[in-house]
């Protein structure tokens, strides 16, 4: 029973909000909002505006889930997380999923129980440097300081690529990556490193850009996407499919201009109709409406208008489409059929 | 004929656990210590089954497995192949570090202020004043956050000081570098070394340091000797002999025939590749961490140095003056031995604070404990229980000493005061 | 006789003093110069005042405030005072002040949490100020109930059902009293009180929710079909405007940038800077009108969604019913597994049957969730309810550290130096990741309820401390009287030491708040928002990445005005309580 927040807080046993109940579709259904978890601010990923409404690529994630699941895309209720808050959230179920640019590695998803439901954003981590220190190649940056953000897979990979390469390093922890900018600018540090796209949005807003270079060597590979808690694979194969549904109307030139169009009538290509929901029961064999992926689609557009929004060439991010492009255009991006 | 009769023997019934004074204690402690372990139970009971059902039992064998992290500022050796449980030794003596370094910065300034803010220069006072209400009135986290900011954005980095015509230039005679990733002042070396002790096998003493603080310690002594006879002459003739000539001579000869045989002497830090080395490098965070904390604090023992002054009546200060002391001479010699009893107990407790607002190091990257092991190597093997338990037993065990060795000596103050 | 007087007889004229005692000669010399050390902290102390300002005061006054993203704070500041001048960009505290105060809470609800914290304050006025009248105490027990339901919101019936338990409570000791001895009327009060607020209070509620949802639904169900055909249209009208303004702005934009690359091309000519200039002030009417209408846009957005979202549970519900009737006759029959499995559904399904009905029946005001809290709302909401609810659990604690109970005090003393000897970080860190697993499986709280929670356990041992000093400053006379009266221990500490100890203790409570306060600040570590954690937030946005300086000047500003002021009090209080003793 829904009890409000003073009663609830009388009455210990209302408060079991039955969290971490085995269906999590169910749950979300009946509260009538998902709860998703999302940085507590990232250029380009997630960030509030004036009004308090959150924005970003990661962000987008969940308001498609939020639109497929609910048919409201304003049906969320976005709790930020840090690096180290986010995996208890998800496990305590206090979320339904993260979508908080998170490295899918081994230990996760195996020890730490979760489920990773594909990749948002293929990255890899680099090194940025001032121009004017002579560097071209991370092999050179033997007694540099490097600033790493905590609580992220990137000090045990700077940890791992210096001791590999015989070099030593004097690391500079730091918890956000505004800090990290200033100690940066201010040369606190030589080198600073994060994901390349991080390493990109940081450098766009600084006053000179162009004095700034991202060295050539990518020392890991971060796949980053969205997450849901083991044990529930009803829930996380609607996770999994949103995305994809947003990857495949990318690759079907589905966007959120024609999809009305589209959805209107059957067309002709039949992959496109069985996921838009003309042809075929995909949305019932999801526990979903028939127009589940209508709706992910239309709350911001497919992959690539969200990649456009939020992260593009366009935008001060200015990240290019590279290892994210569809696989039709030598990326990586590559949806499994809808059938 | 009236006899007197002790009241009639009762016999135990149950209601007297209630109503007779002499079991009613004995029923609530009894009730009470029953709610208490019900609590516990409880609450071991219900984390015992969710940590089942998450697939986590509680085991600490995490401690032993590689950390993989780096640690810049490590005071024992350390790298990224060694245990957790060393990464979080590392983290504890960074934490005994900048609480050791605050509490004393904290008092020094602490006490300064304290006086200046009485002091008749309508200026001096002021400033004080401002400074206190300024610090005492701002959230700690903020002022650390505030330092780091000041000291990255206004000290210039390690390649300022490059080239022919630098921007930036070192002090002391070319010993001294203040930059923005720390400064860097000179370390003692010897020539030659005696080499280093190693400590259950876990870390090593330097033997040199041993051998100075040996040396410093029976000195100490000797000269503690040579005060007593001094303090036993004048007693006994009132005449005191000068002795200070003699026991700055027993302390301070000694160690320099140490330092001369051991080849004593400092090495510079230089600019060598993209940051100075050679040296003692203190970190920028450790800087921003430790000035902060001290600042902070030191407002608080202002204002407990002012309330202890102002506690000693006039009649003192008067009586000083009337017997003709100097100013100075009235506030080291009478105010101050009086204000201190006054002022420690509040003191003790602002060490206390100090030591456990050093856990907002993570604020600016300084690995302190709360950095390690609550941080990244609870992030990385993903056992919370343990590191936080494992976390607060670190702190209550620094606090509980702290209390105990402060308490010892305010005992020991106040003997000495009857 | 001659007269041989050695006795001045008229008055030496007073003499004005030398002109180096008086006037502001005279008081530099006194206070300034009044030795040669004087003299050197003087001079230092100017030394130190021009550096302070000389480093601040020009970084104030080239101030930009009127501009939308950080660069163009930089042109603004550029354009004003030239291209070589740095100053603040304060134009990121006119944008985000409200979301600083109040997070996220809606904003049309502004008016709620200020309306709170007034009626905190007033309550608290006859407490703090003794020259108040005396009648306003009466208003104060009902604060800590007004309060929440003011922030959190609900129905109106609810803070009065919570009043009528501690009434209940109340009646019950009386009349238990007459027949039992009080160690035993009280817990059993206590046990009918959370027994009302356990199983009376939600059917009560959910009861009177039923009954006006039912009258209401078809009222309801129309004005919502009204909204939800009337908004869409509106909204595309709205998006229409919006995208042209948008493009209007965009291209006033781009001509801005175009003139201060001009101007910094020809290196600052007054014709180009005073361009620029303009461009900036010309953009800010055509932006304001966006932003207002965006906002428009937001809120009927949010209309529409929740137009949209009770209608379908409206219509939804007869369904929702009839199934719920027949798992129910399904679970009469269940056995084992499968009735746990009902069991789910229906708790679901319940869910999902007062969701729709609690927003129908709902007479009171809207629920807020505690996450939409934020900024420095969100710290005097922390702060506020530690303290409130930490000042009876100290007290408690005071008396059991006090008391000759052994074990009792053991208990006491053991919960109070273990929470005063470990960081408050430690124990939100327990908030954050360890607070679920203490609680029977399946139990989720709330993030913020759990900070609540560690931080007023966190208060109660300092609280416990300060009434504790308060207890110890109390002469011994006073307990030896209330013996003598034959008051036995709860009567005395009620009517003899509480009210003088409390009094003593008020300006120890003062700033034991002054350090809660302080140290809410420490939440953002975990995550949550509040105003350190949200000048992050706002850093993420493109437009103010880089900022530093100035979010973090604005929120220790309003940090030292609240702090400052309540320490101000206390200090009068002190000394006010100094004068009363003598």
């Amino acid at each position: 029973m829904k009890k409000s927040v003073i009663l609830g807080a009388l009455t210990v046993a209302g408060l079991a909000a039955g969290a971490a109940s085995a269906a999590t579709l169910d749950d979300v259904k009946a509260r009538g909002q998902l709860n998703c978890g999302i940085n507590t601010g990232l250029v380009g990923f997630a960030a509030p505006d004036a009004n308090g409404e959150w924005s970003g690529f990661d962000v987008a994630y969940c308001r498609a889930l939020a639109a497929a699941v609910l048919g409201d895309p304003s049906a969320i209720e976005f709790v930020s997380l840090t690096g180290k808050t986010r995996f208890t959230a998800l496990a305590s179920g206090e979320i339904d999923v993260l979508s908080r640019n998170t490295t899918w590695t081994l230990t996760r998803d195996v020890d730490l129980k979760f489920t990773f439901l594909g990749v948002n954003y293929y990255d890899g981590q680099g090194f940025m440097v001032p121009k004017d220190l002579g560097v071209t190649s991370a092999k050179e940056l033997d007694g540099a300081t490097v600033c790493i953000q905590t609580g992220t897979t990137t000090e045990l990979n700077l940890a791992d690529f210096f001791r590999v390469n015989n070099m030593s390093y004097e690391p500079v922890p730091i918890e956000t990556n505004a800090e990290a900018q200033q100690q940066f600018l201010a040369g606190a540090c030589d080198v600073y490193t994060t994901d390349a796209s991080g390493l990109a949005a940081t450098r766009a807003t600084f006053e000179t850009p162009g004095d700034y270079a991202i060295l050539p060597e990518i020392i890991s590979k971060e796949p980053l996407g969205p997450l849901a808690r083991h044990g529930d694979d009803e829930w996380a194969d609607i996770g999994r499919w949103v995305l994809n549904a947003l990857i495949a109307a990318e690759e079907y030139g589905v966007t959120s201009a024609n999809i009305d169009e589209m959805a209107a009538e059957p067309t002709d290509n039949p992959e496109i109709n069985r996921l838009l929901g003309t042809e075929g029961n995909m949305g019932e064999m999801l526990g979903l409406s028939a127009d589940w992926a209508v709706n992910a689609i239309k709350a911001g557009g497919n992959y690539g208008e969200l990649f456009e929004k939020y992260i593009g060439e366009n935008t001060p991010v200015g990240l290019a489409r590279g290892l994210n492009a569809q696989y039709t255009d030598g990326g990586l991006m590559y949806s499994p059929p809808v059938r | 004929m009236t006899m007197s009769s002790d009241a009639p023997k009762e016999s135990f019934r149950l209601s007297m656990l209630i109503y007779d004074t002499r079991y009613r204690s004995l029923t609530i402690q009894v009730v009470a210590l029953m709610a208490f372990m019900l609590a516990a139970a409880w609450i071991i009971d219900n984390t015992l089954q969710n940590l089942a059902e998450l697939g986590k039992p509680i085991e600490f064998g995490f401690l032993s497995e590689p950390a993989q992290y780096d640690i810049n500022q490590a005071l024992i050796e350390y790298d990224n192949q060694d245990s957790h449980l060393r990464a979080s030794f590392v983290g504890l003596l960074n934490t005994l570090l900048v609480a050791v370094l605050g509490c004393a910065l904290a008092t020094v300034v602490g006490v300064i202020v304290g006086v200046l803010r009485l002091s008749k220069n309508w200026l001096v006072a002021r400033i004080m004043t401002v400074y206190v209400e300024m610090f005492r009135n701002v959230p700690v986290l903020l002022w650390i956050v505030f330092f780091m900011a000041i000291l990255i954005e206004s000290l210039p980095q390690p390649r300022a000081f490059r080239g022919a015509d630098p921007e930036a230039s070192m002090l002391l005679g070319d010993s001294v570098a203040l930059t923005n990733r720390g400064f860097y002042i000179p370390e003692p070396l010897f020539s030659n070394p005696l080499g280093d002790l190693s400590v259950f096998g876990a870390f090593n003493i330097s033997l040199e340091l041993l051998a100075l603080v040996g040396a410093l310690a029976v000195s100490l002594f000797l000269s503690g000797l040579v005060k007593k006879r001094a303090d036993r002459i004048q007693n006994e003739t009132g005449i005191r002999p000068t002795t200070w000539y003699l026991r700055l001579g027993i302390v301070v000869l000694p160690l320099i025939a140490i330092l001369i045989a051991l080849g004593f002497h400092l090495g510079n830090p230089e600019l060598r590749g993209f940051n100075f080395q050679g040296g003692i490098h203190m970190r920028t965070s450790l800087i921003a961490l430790w000035l902060a904390l001290s600042f902070y604090t030191a407002a608080f023992i202002a204002e407990i140095v002012r309330g202890g002054i102002m506690a000693i009546s006039k009649g003192q200060t008067e009586a000083a003056s009337a017997l003709g002391l100097r100013p100075n001479r009235i506030m080291s010699l009478v105010i101050l031995p009086q204000a201190l009893r006054v002022i420690i107990p509040p003191l003790i407790s602002q060490y206390l604070n100090l030591t456990k607002n050093s856990s907002l190091a993570i604020a600016v990257g300084y690995m302190d404990i709360t950095g390690t092991l609550g941080g990244i190597t609870m992030n990385q093997t993903g056992r919370e229980l343990e590191c936080v338990v494992m976390l607060m037993l670190c702190y209550l065990t620094i606090s509980l000493t702290i209390s105990l060795v402060m308490n010892w000596y305010n005992t020991r103050v106040k003997l000495v005061e009857r | 006789m001659s007269d041989l007087s050695y006795v001045r007889k008229e008055m030496l004229a007073e003499q004005s003093p030398p002109a180096t005692e008086i006037g502001i000669i005279g008081w530099l010399r006194e206070n300034l110069f009044s030795n040669w050390f004087n003299g050197i902290l003087t001079v230092l102390s100017l030394v130190f005042i021009y550096a302070v300002f000389s480093a601040i005061l020009p970084w104030l006054l080239h101030s930009s405030w009127t501009a939308n993203s950080l660069n163009e704070c930089r042109q603004q500041v550029d354009a004003a005072y030239g291209l070589a001048a740095e100053g603040g960009c304060w134009a990121v505290i006119r944008e985000r002040y409200l979301q600083l105060i109040f997070g996220f809470y809606p904003s049309d609800l502004y008016w709620r949490p200020l309306l709170a914290f007034g009626v905190a304050l007033v309550a608290l006025a006859p407490v703090l100020f003794t020259g108040l009248p005396r009648q306003m105490l009466w208003f104060s027990p009902f604060a800590p109930f007004l309060v929440p339901w003011l922030l959190w919101g609900g129905a109106v019936w609810l803070p009065l059902m919570v009043i009528v338990g501690f009434v209940l409570a109340y009646v019950v000791t009386r009349v238990l009293s007459a027949v039992m001895p009080g160690l035993l009327a009280v817990p059993v009060a206590a046990l009918a009180a959370v027994l009302w607020w356990l199983y009376a209070v939600a059917p009560i509620n959910d009861g009177l929710t039923v009954l006006i949802a039912n009258q209401r639904i078809d009222a309801v169900a129309t004005d919502m079909r009204e909204q939800a055909d009337r908004l869409p249209g509106e909204i595309a009208a709205l998006d229409s405007r919006i995208a042209d303004l948008r493009d209007q702005v965009a291209t006033s934009e781009a001509e801005k940038d175009a003139l201060f690359a001009e101007l910094e091309e020809d290196h600052g000519s007054e014709a180009a800077r005073q361009a620029v200039l303009q461009a900036i002030a010309d953009l800010r009417g055509p932006r304001d009108a966006l932003a207002a209408l965006e906002k428009e846009r937001l809120g009927l957005n949010e209309d529409l969604s929740h137009a949209r979202s009770l209608l379908a549970g409206i219509e939804e519900l007869p369904a929702l019913r009839e199934r719920r009737d027949a798992l129910l006759a399904e679970q009469r029959m269940a056995r084992g597994e499968e009735a746990e499995e009902i069991a789910n559904q229906l708790a679901t399904l319940d869910t999902q049957i007062a969701g729709v009905v609690d927003e129908l029946g709902r007479v009171g005001l809207v629920p807020v969730e505690s996450r939409k809290f934020g900024g420095f709302m969100l710290s005097i909401t922390i702060g506020l309810v530690a303290i409130t609810v930490s000042l009876p659990i100290g007290v408690m604690l005071a008396l059991g550290r006090q008391s000759n109970l052994f074990i009792l005090r053991a208990i006491c003393v053991g919960f109070i130096e273990f929470i005063r000897g470990v960081p408050l970080i430690t124990l939100l860190f327990v908030a954050s990741v360890l607070l679920n697993y203490f609680l029977p499986p399946g139990t989720s709280f709330d993030i913020i309820l759990r900070v609540i929670i560690m931080v007023t356990l966190f208060a109660s041992a300092y609280m416990a401390e300060v009434v504790r000093g308060g207890l110890a400053a109390l002469p011994k006379g006073q307990y030896e009287a209330a013996d003598a009266l034959g008051l036995d221990y709860w009567k005395a500490q009620r009517l003899i030491i509480m009210p003088q100890a409390l009094k003593i203790s008020i300006p120890g409570i003062v700033s034991t708040f002054i350090g809660i306060f302080k140290d809410t600040t420490l939440v953002s570590i975990i995550g949550l928002l509040d105003p350190l954690g949200l000048s992050n937030a706002i850093r993420a946005n493109t437009a103010w990445n880089g900022i530093v300086w100035e979010l973090y000047g604005f929120i220790a500003l309003m940090f030292f005005v609240f702090c400052f002021s309540m320490s101000r009090y206390s200090m009068w209080l002190e000394r006010k309580l100094q004068t009363g003793h003598r």
